[in-house]
């Protein structure tokens, strides 16, 4: 198939071979998991269980507040054992509500799981997308994004095309490979069940040409269907950015602040599209994923299916514990993954990969000056000039750095990882991001404070009008009256 | 920056093993042949001249550095500083006085890289500043270029003649030679034609030694240490292309233009135009091509400024060459390209994902 070329990209070490030949293992239940109200893009979801509660597999634990979230569902039978504050999956290490459950070891499904749709393909995209809903389903290569919402995107959009994400670019993670080998079936049911529900006509799976397997596996799997189409990408990072990956396949490039749907064209990551294929064939919700457990630090890696809210301690466990001290551990890949403050925070719904790596491996050093070899500039994939970014940033010119393009910086990271001086180029971009933000919220509340004072001074002078409305009649009276 | 902005630790957790000082030294290993060619066919003054150039740009560099108060192990490992007077020694006369070379890194170091605030931050090739003022200021030393005395052969000079050569300043008689470049250019304003003046440099008996063809191509020939061997710099320069130390886009365009501009006038009238392979292969134009304009600091970041900025030097290159009083253009178009690099820089952004040139989001086309 014609491919259409990307700017840039760089061609880190993949690392892939440390976990791509295992398959996939399911991970024996854990003695507690810790469900967070929010693994997702949006609202956090409401808890609607209690501590002493039991509940089943499957049962919904919290339900989703707003347009823009997702519910979340007990991962086996067990008891709820508290409702509390827990340190979440994120560096700063910030607490968040969460469901903390004990397994009670029998694994029993709910009664009331919604009924399997014999045949998605005669039912409305509503009831679908109300299914993928549901489910809780987000968007599992990272991004968390509710899915469903994704769905509808073909309500007021002209889809013509599902894109599947299966480049898995970042180095290390082989979730996705595993998956593709292992469950092709299942990715392009679920795959076929979003076109239908987008009203795309055309669904092309994109696979990075260093997983030959999985291109054999989809590409058996997809025989049956004309309309699916396979797409062996160059390895090259930032390929499985959405934008990048919708250009290279479609030749389309999305314009800065539009989506992808708004030139027809819907992205979904391959663990998702068998997510969907759950809830929509056996009306499962979303309870496991396939992490990644990788990295020099890990014993022995592996590609494992766990219940969501299972410890990373857990996880580590399973592997034979840490080989060599690792320097850090990393939710993610490499390039655009978060540290983890510790190893008691759970894996959601987003977490791809859990990596313990030492400090050969990432390869840290004090910063060198720019000596302006121009590595930045040319393999941004957005086209950025990341070298005169940071040089604005650096005198706090936010302004400037705008208009260079800093809001278009998708934080892939190749900038940083290519500078031979060992700038932290990404740093300063997302601090300088940070930093935007909370002056547009500052100047929100401004205008804000703003509208209000001058609420309260219209007030003051109508009550004042008022009252001097209010004495005049009193002055005036004889005076109206005689006349 | 605040703290609370650097208190979450962005990635990426992966990191190329590239680092400047890595750079630094491939460049310096892939000037290496070309370098030992030399101090071999120039013998020990042209050793003592190399060794006195590197140590006094790393001397000076430490007192740089000690007076700005700034960190002097690093910096001065970095390579940047053995680099330059590497890159100097490299343009100079290869048997020219110590006080060159030392002058030369004063030059160098404190006044065109320090005192702009140190590496990366010189708007102008460090070397390339000292190699013009040098010249300018001593015409006579500069541009006495000596016939190859290999070491080891007969009428190459003593180690103690050559601390003579080097430290006392007492360059023996009947060593000096034309440069093709310098002979042409002197046999041109005699009023002899560049085709004549050409065949003659092999001939002239004037001239107390003239290479053959084969020596042109070998570098058995006069010049500085970088001039000479152009086979083996061009080695060096593919060396650092397959190391992805520099791309393909300055050292070609350079040459690239140097040769059009040559040919072209050269067939429009030979009597006074040199033909382009002979300024491609004389005067240092590799190295210049492949070693001094792709110098990282100097030169634009992006491809399409490096094709811009090559173009440039190699056209100010002929024109020196041709019109002006100094047969070695390389070092002040080098020069004058880099005052304009930051203008190069400005206009040669690549276009935003999404957007337009202009920075307007790009208009939405759906696919047909
Ligand atoms: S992090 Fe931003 S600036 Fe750096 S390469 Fe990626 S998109 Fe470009
Ligand atoms: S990669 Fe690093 S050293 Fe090179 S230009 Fe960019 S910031 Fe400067």
């Amino acid at each position: 198939m014609k491919l259409f070329p990307i700017r840039g990209g760089i061609h880190p070490d993949y690392h892939k071979e440390l976990s791509g030949e295992c398959a996939i293992e399911t991970l024996p239940l854990p003695t507690r998991l810790y469900l967070p109200v929010q693994q997702h893009i949006g609202a956090p979801a409401e808890i609607l269980v209690s501590e002493g509660e039991t509940v089943k597999k499957g049962q919904l634990i919290a339900r989703r507040q707003g347009q823009i979230s997702a519910p979340h569902h007990a991962p086996t039978s067990g008891t709820v054992i508290a409702v509390t504050e827990v340190p979440a999956p994120h560096p700063s290490g910030l607490s968040q509500l969460t469901v903390v459950l004990e397994p009670d070891g029998h694994d029993e499904w709910v009664t009331t799981l919604p009924e399997p749709i014999a045949d998605p393909f005669a039912v409305p995209a509503e009831v679908l997308a109300e299914r993928v809903a549901d489910c809780g389903i987000v968007g599992m290569g990272g991004a968390t994004f509710p899915s469903a919402v994704k769905l509808q995107l073909g309500i007021r959009h002209r889809i013509d095309t599902l894109l599947i994400n299966g480049a898995e670019c970042e180095p290390y993670l082989t979730c996705d490979d595993r998956l593709m080998r292992e469950h092709a079936d299942e990715i392009i049911d679920g795959a076929r069940i979003m076109a239908y529900a987008l009203g795309a006509g055309r669904i092309v799976i994109g696979i990075e040409e260093n997983k030959p397997q999985a291109i054999a596996a989809i590409t058996v799997a997809a025989t049956a269907f004309p309309q699916l189409e396979i797409a062996a990408l160059p390895v090259k990072y930032p390929m499985g950015s959405e934008r990048h990956l919708t250009l290279a396949i479609t030749g389309l490039e999305t314009p800065a602040r539009k989506l992808t749907a708004d030139l027809g064209v819907v992205v979904h990551n391959v663990a998702t599209a068998r997510a969907v294929y759950q809830a929509v064939r056996f009306g499962r919700p979303l309870i496991t994923r396939v992490v990644t457990v990788s990295g020099e630090g890990i014993r022995t890696p592996k590609n494992i299916e766990a219940p969501i809210g299972t410890q990373v301690n857990d996880l580590i466990a399973f592997c034979g514990g840490f080989a060599q001290r690792p320097e850090r551990i990393i939710q993610g890949g490499p390039m655009m993954g978060t540290p983890l403050p510790n190893l008691d925070v759970p894996v959601v719904k987003g977490t791809s990969g859990i990596l313990a790596l030492t400090a050969a491996e990432i390869n840290d050093r004090p910063s060198d000056p720019c000596i302006r070899c121009g590595s930045c500039v040319n393999i941004c994939a957005c086209g950025l000039t990341p070298v005169e970014l940071a040089a604005r940033i650096r005198h706090d010119d936010l302004e400037g750095a705008t208009k260079l393009g800093l809001l278009d910086c998708v934080s892939c990271g190749s900038c940083s990882w290519v500078c031979p001086s060992h700038i932290p180029l990404v740093h300063y971009f997302n601090y300088a991001k940070g930093a935007l933000a909370a002056q547009d919220r500052e100047q929100r509340k401004l205008e804000r404070t703003k509208t209000l004072v001058e609420a309260n001074t219209a007030r003051q002078e109508r009550l004042a009008a008022q009252r001097a409305a209010a004495r005049k009649p009193k002055a005036a009276p004889g005076g109206e009256v005689s006349a | 920056m605040s703290q609370a902005a650097t208190a979450t630790i962005s990635g990426p957790f992966a990191h190329n093993t590239n680092t400047v000082q890595r750079t630094m030294f491939t460049v310096v290993l892939a000037l290496s042949p070309a370098t030992l060619f030399n101090l071999y066919l120039f013998g020990w003054p042209s050793i003592f001249l190399f060794a006195v150039t590197i140590g006094a740009c790393l001397a000076t560099e430490a007192i740089s550095l000690l007076l700005a108060g700034r960190p002097l192990w690093r910096t001065l490992t970095d390579g940047s500083a053995i680099l330059t007077g590497w890159l100097l020694a490299m343009t100079l006369p290869p048997w020219a006085p110590w006080w060159i070379g030392v002058l030369g890194a004063v030059i160098a170091i404190p006044l065109s890289k320090q005192a702009f605030g140190g590496l990366g931050q010189n708007l102008f090739n460090p070397a390339m500043v000292a190699r013009v003022a040098l010249l300018v200021s001593f015409p006579v030393v500069m541009t006495a270029w000596i016939a190859p005395h290999p070491l080891f052969s007969d009428h190459s000079p003593s180690v103690q003649q050559s601390v003579a050569i080097t430290f006392g300043g007492e360059m023996p008689d009947g060593v000096t030679a034309a440069t093709a470049l310098g002979y042409v250019k002197t046999e041109l304003s005699r009023g002899v034609p560049v085709a004549e003046s050409l065949t003659e440099y092999g001939r002239d008996t004037t001239l107390t030694y003239t290479p053959d063809l084969m020596d042109l191509a070998t570098g058995y020939k006069p010049g500085s240490l970088g001039e000479t061997s152009a086979v083996l710099i061009l080695l060096g320069g593919l060396y650092l292309m397959r190391r992805r130390i520099i791309t393909w886009h300055i050292p070609v365009t350079v040459l690239g233009t140097l040769f059009v501009m040559g040919t072209i006038f050269n067939l429009v009238d030979s009597s006074r135009f040199a033909p382009g392979l002979f300024h491609v292969f004389s005067g240092a134009a590799f190295l210049g091509a492949f070693f001094i304009a792709t110098d990282y600091v100097t030169s634009p970041v992006s491809e399409k400024g490096q094709i811009i900025f090559g173009i440039g030097v190699g056209l100010l290159t002929w024109v020196i060459r041709t019109f002006a009083g100094y047969p070695e253009g390389m070092a002040f178009a080098v020069l004058l390209m880099n005052s304009v690099t930051p203008i190069i820089d400005q206009y040669t952004r690549p276009r935003l994902f999404g957007r337009t040139r202009k920075g307007e989001p790009l208009p939405i086309k759906v696919s047909p």
